[in-house]
Parts: structure tokens; sequence; C-alpha cells
């Protein structure tokens, strides 16, 4: 009887333990995919920027049809990126892409005193400041996430329920580590 | 970070309950020491219990509102300063706040910045014309990183509470203290020795412990309230760095804020100090108050400590200069001292110091026009306009060619 009681006790334990781990694994889940969303929005806010700035600057640049060519380009191979490692790649090259273009602009006093073009820029540079500290936060619950499930004794529940690592989004490319720098 | 949270809820809960019961306990001496007998203590628990109350209920329900009114921040919009609301919005992404607080500004001269609101849905950040007149972008995150770190640590209901809890225990010792003074001029003594001579001995005892009571009672709270904000300014120093991952930007604030010559905030007193991010009471001669009744630690040890991190962003870091620095015990609970490999970033490209400045406090000087609802008219000259509302005709002549201008239309 007294034995029965103990495995009784000792079985409603460990129901309440896995439940409240497989509960931390969904929050942190939730957290993840989150994060992942507000990524997601500032690249969608950088994909809508970039048609209005090539806009603005194409009255002064007549003769950088090829920088031009390579951001639209660019910008539409990462807004076709699937997968978050397909998206991480997709927007390093437009990254890339957009810093060279600021390079360019150095060369174009009159674009650059443009008060519409100024503008564009900040909103370009936050823009790539909010993709880096989403991408941060992003990276951050990804770590904690994927610890948890590959620590004992969660890991055991995340296997139980199937819940899978998750990808970093790294979006570096070999030449470039930083943001492109927009300069004043 | 959760770790972090949940000791600064307990903490927060924890001195709320302390000052709750000196608050009391010092209601309860005065009540004895004016009557003489329990029955008075208790009136004056009730009427301490009822003071408290009703500062709670009104800085809960609308304490940043009275805040922000009091240090008359007015809220702006992207259009007014993109960048300020760009810095903010950058610095909500990377703490991952539920909300965009809302942005204020202040129409001061000395660079200073709060945070304020209830909780990280409903959070509001001010920040004053010298500020955003002198301060980089790099450096305008390093203080915009400071106060989303007071919001992310739950800081702002902290100091809201705490502050009016102070509140309260200082206007009771005031008004109890005040009556005795005048009490005394008036020579009413006829009161305290009615009840016989044993009595009135007792009673003149119980009233010296009331008046010490309500003289020594503010001050430990001030004490109280000031050691563990000074904690929390180092906290958010080191969250400030973590997000950003740039511990200069904010370091190099913190010097021109201190270095600024123009004349201390208006608005201020006591129990709002603390929120600022740097103490914002300007000494007087070189008159140097004690570590313990200053709301901030200095100003120059936090510049030390945030320079000295040159191995990384994270908590670990910063515990870690602060330990070299100040040669105390670390100031960062040992939940979030995990390992965490957190390299710094190198500061953004901008334009020349001086150009940039220039630039830069002509368009804080138009935003606080615009918020102070002046007219912004363009004459067919090129010259720019500021008309202030209180020019109630409807016609402006231009100073430079005389053209008379509509102003109407707007």
């Amino acid at each position: 009887m007294v034995i029965a009681l103990i495995i009784i006790a000792a079985i409603g334990l460990l129901v309440i333990f896995v439940i409240g781990m497989y509960n931390a694994l969904v929050r942190c889940r939730n957290q993840v995919d989150n994060a992942w969303s507000q990524i997601d929005v500032q690249l969608k806010r950088r994909h809508d920027l970039i048609p209005n700035l090539v806009e603005t600057a194409k009255g002064y640049m007549r003769h950088e049809r090829e920088t031009f060519e390579a951001i639209t380009k660019a910008r539409s191979q990462a807004m076709g990126a699937r997968t978050v490692s397909e998206a991480s790649k997709a927007e390093g090259a437009l990254g890339e892409a957009l810093s060279k273009f600021m390079l360019v602009v150095e060369n174009y006093p009159d674009l650059k005193a443009n008060q519409n073009f100024l503008s564009l820029q900040e909103e370009l540079s936050s823009t790539e400041n909010r993709i880096a500290f989403a991408r941060q936060n992003y990276n951050d619950q990804v770590l904690f996430f994927n610890n948890k499930i590959q620590m004992f004794p969660s890991n055991i529940v995340a296997g139980m329920f199937g819940f899978g690592k998750r990808d970093f989004f790294e979006m570096e490319i070999a030449a470039e580590r930083e943001a492109p720098k927009v300069s004043f | 970070m959760w770790e972090l949270i949940r000791a600064n809820k307990r903490n927060s809960i924890l001195l709320m309950v302390l000052m709750a019961a000196a608050l009391l306990l010092l209601g309860f001496i005065i009540g004895l020491g004016f009557s003489g007998d329990p029955a008075g203590g208790f009136i004056g628990l009730i009427f301490a219990t009822a003071i408290w109350l009703i500062l709670a209920m009104v800085s809960f329900s609308s304490g940043d509102q009275i805040l922000l009114a009091a240090s008359k921040a007015m809220p702006i919009t992207h259009d007014d300063h993109p960048q300020l609301l760009n810095t903010v919005e950058e610095m909500k992404i990377a703490a991952g706040l539920p909300a965009m607080p809302k942005v204020y500004i202040i129409a001061d001269p000395a660079p200073n910045a709060f945070a304020t609101g209830r909780s990280p849905e409903s959070a509001s950040v001010a920040v004053t014309a010298g500020l955003l007149g002198r301060l980089n972008r790099d450096e305008l995150q390093g203080v915009v990183a400071h106060e989303i770190s007071h919001i992310l640590h739950r800081d702002i209901l902290y100091v809201t509470l705490a502050g009016i809890m102070l509140g309260a225990i200082v206007l009771l010792s005031q008004t109890f203290l005040r009556s005795m003074y005048y009490g005394s001029m008036m020579g009413s003594r006829r009161r305290y020795s009615a009840g016989g001579r044993g009595g009135g001995q007792a009673q003149l005892v119980l009233l010296l412990i009331a008046v010490v009571a309500a003289i020594l009672a503010p001050i430990m709270a001030y004490l109280l309230y000031f050691a563990l904000s000074r904690r929390r300014e180092y906290l958010a120093d080191a969250g400030a760095a973590r997000l950003t991952r740039y511990p200069e930007g904010l370091a190099s604030a913190l010097e021109k804020i201190a270095s600024d010559p123009s004349p201390q905030l208006a608005t201020v007193n006591k129990v709002t100090a603390p929120m600022y991010i740097a103490n914002p009471f300007k000494r007087k001669g070189q008159r140097r108050l004690s570590d313990l009744t200053s709301t901030h630690p200095p100003i120059s040890e936090r510049i030390r400590i945030l320079r000295n991190m040159t191995h990384g962003a994270s908590f670990r870091n910063y515990s870690d200069s602060y330990r070299t620095i100040t040669h105390h015990k670390t100031v960062i609970p040992a939940t979030i001292l995990a390992k965490e490999d957190i390299p710094l970033r190198s500061p953004t490209a901008e334009a020349k110091e001086e150009e940039r400045l220039e630039k830069q406090l002509r368009q804080v000087g138009d935003i606080m026009r615009r918020v102070n609802k002046f007219v912004f008219l363009t004459c067919l000259c090129g010259l720019k306009l500021k008309v202030p509302p209180n020019y109630k005709a409807d016609k402006v002549k231009c100073p430079r060619c005389r053209r008379t201008l509509d102003l109407s239309q707007k």
C-alpha cells in the first residue's frame, strides 16, 4: 500500500516535472520565433527602402548602372529567400551591394546634399542597425534554446516531443563583417 | 537576464515593504507622541496608511504622466527627430522589448535623460534638448541603451513607487515637525500637560521619540533609496554596453554630460533625481558630497569602468572591469555572470565634430520651437521665419526683404 502510494507520488512528480520542462521549451521556442519575426520585419523595411533610395539617386548618378543593377538583383534574391540559411546569404550579399553603393555616393556631392537623400540615409543606417540588433537578439535566443535542447535533463523532453535545433542568423561574408557603414 | 529581472522585482518588493513598515511605524509613533496613548498611535497608523494608499494609487495609475509633466517633457514623433526615434527603436529591438517606448523631449540645455513607466509595455523615455544637441549617434545610442536597460530591468516601476513612498514619509514627518514647531511657537503647551504630572512627563518622552523618529525616518529612507539606485545605475550601464556592444559610446556621452557648462536642469528635485542618467544637481563650489548621500555613482568612475571593458561587452566583462577600477565586490548579481562571448563593435563613421554640432544645435532649436507651437514660414527671398505662438497678428513682415507674409495659411 505504502509502496504503491510512493510510486504514484513519484510518477505524479515526474509528470509535473516533464510538463514544466515542456512549457519552458515552448516558451523558449516562441521567443526564438518572435525574435525571428523581428528580423523579418526589419529586412522587409530594408527591401522597401531600396527602391526609394535608387529612385532618388538615379537623377544624380547617371553613369552607375552596374551599381544599381547589383542592388536591385541582390534585393530580389533576398526577397525570394525561403530558409534562414538562404536568407543569411542573400541578405549578406545585399548588405555588401549597399555598402558599395554608399562608397560610390561619396563621389556625388550634390546627391549627398539632397535633403530627401539625407533622410533616406538616416533611415537606411537605422535599418542596418535594427537588423544587426534584431539579429543579435535572435542569436541570443537561439543559443539559449539550443543549449536547452542539448543539455540534460531538458534534452530528454525535447527528444520526446521533437524540438529541433534552430539555425543562427549569421549574415556574414568574408569581406564584410560589419553592416555597411553609412557615413554622413 | 530573467534571473536579473526576477531579483530586481524581489528587491523592489522588499524595499517597498521596508519603506511601508517605516512609514506605518512613523505614523504610529507620531500618533502616540501626540496623544500619549495607544489609541492615538492607531489613529496615526490609519493616517499614514491613508496617505500611502492614496499616493500609491495615484502613482500606479498615472505616476509616469505626473513625472513627465513635472519635468515639462513633451511628446515627439518620428518626423520631429528621426535619429532619436530611430535610436530608441533600435535599442527596443536589441532588448527585445514588447512595445516601443513613448519618446519625450525636455526643453532644457542641460544634457540629461530618464525613463519612466509602469512596465515595458507602457514605458517612456525623455531626453533633454541639450543632450540631442551635443551627442553624436553612437553616444545617443549609448544613453538610450542605458534608459532601455532601466526599462528592461524593471527599474522604472521601482523608482516611481519608491519615490512615492519616500515622498509619503517626507510628507508625514514634515507635517508633524511643522505642527510641532508652530505649536510650540504659539505656546500651546497646555495640551501636553493636561493628563496630570506623571502622564505629562511620559508623554514628553514619547513626543521626543516621535520628533527624533520624524527626523531620522526620511534620512534613513533616502539613504536606502539612494544606495539601491546607485547599484541600478551600474547595472544599467552594464546593460547598455551589452545592448550596444559599444561601451565607448556611453562612456563618451557621460564625459560630455559631466563636462557640460550649462546650468543645472530646471525641473528637478531630490525625489526625481535618481531617475536621470547622470546626477542632475550640479555641485556648488567644490563641496564634495559623501558617497552615502549621492544618488549616482561618481561619473568619472562609471566612465573608467566602461572604458576598461576591452575584452567584450558581456555582464561578466563589466563586472571584471568594475572590480579592477573600484576594488570593490562586484555589483552584478552572480546569476547573470555566465560566460558569454560578446565581441565589441567599431564606431559608426560620422561627419566632423564641429560641422555636425552646428547643424545639430540648429535642428534641436527647431524641434523645440515646433513642439512649442511656433509657426514656420519661408519667405520668397529664402529667409526662414519662426513665429512664436503668442504673436497675435495674422501678417508678418520679412525682416530681410520687407515683404508682407500671410500667417493664416501656415
